[in-house]
């Protein structure tokens, strides 16, 4: 019981939960989106923020305010740290990832090279109801980001 | 414990489920009743009978099995009748859950009728409702031109009826109302409301879905001005199957609403210009109905009626005093409603401050305890109470001290896993 707890309340997602980086709202921003988990109310209002970088377009900033549980803010942190200052692209990629690994039922290995802290959320895919609040600031972030680069092009 | 169901563990072996074994062998402590409950064995072998045996559409086919079909089904209504105390059994209607029942009311109002609801009027509802009592009035409202309105909730988790004659007035065509608050566990005094209601001349929708399950409900009993008009439940709350629900209903205003949704058996005739329709409660039962599932759950309040209602609610209240006290004494937690077990039903909501309801709901699940987190449908409740969320624990007839003391354990070791001081 203790080691299946243990997988999932890491101690990284413990200490990303207790000090959250980038939280909280900042300017400047192309978009702002609010996605809610609508079965348990986990709620963020995220906002990013891109510039031109040498790699491409990059993620200059990432801002959010978020309501919910642990494994939602800790991830909402986690997030922030592997795609600010990133091309867009290779943020796309890590998006990618994370996703797999929340889809892979515990039967993902992933890479720490590219999911540094994010590698701690591996216990999460064998805890089916937890996966969305562990996506939810994913989720949000790929919304803005493309909603941002819609507003570019146009 | 004085109070609680005689054989009290003779009656948790009528239910397979509890004796299961759950992930690292641990016991399951099943609290999560208001959700939906355990069904015992004498329902789960009804409906294997039924399928088994005597399959077959009702009301239609002309032979044997058709027959028995039809007769388990109207056997099933009767059944519902007696349990609800209904005055006239045809006033029972099968649905498919509560739901539907509160979505038929709202909708046959918006239609013409001597019951239209139209600009200028009004329905009230209260802060407290699950959001299936609250979303289809406000589609009511927002479709009719019809103004909503509601009752707000005290700081100790009751309705406020200080504004009640201001807030149910001659403008006043509906007020919906739950008996009992699926989060706060509120018994709501629907008696009083409905005196005033009628005295407007309002129609009255009660929203039984928690009362049902826990309180001996007899309508015949009750004074007329004080009994609602039409009362919603669903099947699997009081030990049934899921997939059926009841729509009980006076039948003066059965007869004024106007058919919900048309086809098969809901007919008298039917031309290529118009239909007429058949008479209660054949009107609102268009097409195939949840046969099995009626069956099953007219098992289920036999089940019921032959452990007492009135001994069920006496454990519900003695398991949620119990609760109460053993919830209390965990440091920092916080009851959401009424803090006196006499007052209110077996659902009890709560927050621990420094740890969300999910992450709780996740450890207590490893120790074999199933509560529920989030908002359980009731998120302007829960706005009142300035919380996102909260953690639910929920009894039934088959909850026991020891699981109580499961719980308060498990929050304990919760507490210390997360490190609060």
């Amino acid at each position: 019981m203790t080691t299946d707890l243990d997988s999932l309340y890491q101690e990284i997602i413990l200490d990303h939960y207790k000090n959250p980086h980038h939280k909280g709202l900042r300017e400047p921003f192309e978009a702002e989106v609010h996605h809610v988990n609508p079965t348990c109310g986990d709620e963020v209002t995220l906002r990013v923020h891109l510039g031109d970088g040498p790699g491409g377009t990059t993620v200059e900033d990432v801002s959010y305010d978020a309501l919910g549980c642990s494994i939602s803010q800790a991830s909402a942190s986690v997030l922030t740290d592997l795609v600010i200052g990133k091309p867009v692209d290779d943020a796309m990629r890590i998006h990618d990832e994370f996703l797999t690994l929340m889809q892979g039922k515990g039967q993902v290995e992933p890479d720490e090279e590219v999911l540094e802290d994010g590698v701690a959320f591996a216990g999460v895919a064998r805890f089916p109801a937890r996966i969305k609040c562990a996506l939810l600031s994913w989720m949000a972030w790929k919304d803005a980001t493309t909603t941002a680069q819609l507003e570019e092009a146009q | 414990m004085e109070g609680l169901l005689p054989d009290l563990e003779v009656v948790r072996k009528d239910f397979p489920i509890l004796s299961r074994p759950m992930a690292d062998g641990h016991p399951l402590v099943y609290l999560d009743s208001a959700n939906t409950s355990q069904k015992p064995q004498v329902v789960i072998d009804t409906m294997v009978d039924h399928l088994e045996r005597h399959n077959a559409n009702i009301a239609r086919a002309m032979h044997q099995l058709g027959a028995e079909a039809t007769a388990a089904y109207e056997d099933a209504r009767d059944k519902v009748a007696a349990f609800l105390g209904a005055p006239d059994r045809d006033e029972v209607i099968f649905l498919k859950n509560a739901t539907e029942a509160l979505n038929l009311a709202a909708n046959t109002l918006a239609w013409p009728g001597e019951r239209q609801v139209g600009p200028g009027d009004e329905v009230v509802i209260t802060e407290m409702e699950h959001h299936s009592n609250i979303v289809p009035w406000q589609l009511l409202t927002e479709r009719t031109g019809a103004t909503l309105r509601w009752f707000g909730i005290t700081e100790d988790g009751r309705l406020d009826l200080s504004d009640i004659d201001e807030l149910v007035t001659e403008r006043t065509k509906v007020v919906s109302l739950v008996w009992i608050s699926n989060m706060l566990g509120t018994v709501n005094p629907i008696g009083a409301i409905a005196r005033r209601a009628h005295e407007v001349g309002a129609l009255v929708v009660v929203d039984a879905s928690q009362a049902a399950p826990q309180l001996p409900i007899d309508l015949a009993a009750m004074p007329e001005e004080e009994r609602p008009d039409l009362l919603a439940f669903t099947g699997h709350k009081v030990v049934g199957p899921t997939g059926i629900g009841v729509l009980w209903g006076r039948r003066a205003v059965l007869d004024q609403l106007p058919p919900f949704l048309g086809g098969g058996e809901m007919i008298e005739t039917v031309t290529m210009e118009r239909s007429t329709y058949a008479p209660i409660p054949h009107k609102f039962e268009a097409g195939t109905p949840p046969i099995v599932e009626a069956v099953g759950l007219g098992a289920a309040v036999d089940y019921l009626s032959v452990l007492g209602m009135t001994n069920v609610h006496r454990h519900e209240q003695v398991v949620t005093a119990y609760a109460l006290e053993g919830l209390q004494s965990v440091p920092g937690l916080r009851v959401l409603g009424p803090l006196d077990a006499a007052q209110r039903g077996g659902a009890i909501s709560f927050e621990i401050p420094g740890v969300h309801p999910h992450d709780l709901a996740t450890v207590l699940d490893t120790r074999g305890i199933a509560v529920r987190a989030g908002h359980h449908c009731a998120k302007p409740a829960h706005a009142r109470f300035g919380v996102q969320s909260s953690t639910r624990m929920s009894s039934y007839l088959y909850t026991t001290p020891a699981e109580i003391d499961a719980l308060v354990d498990g929050l304990e070791y919760t507490r210390s896993y997360f490190k609060l001081s």
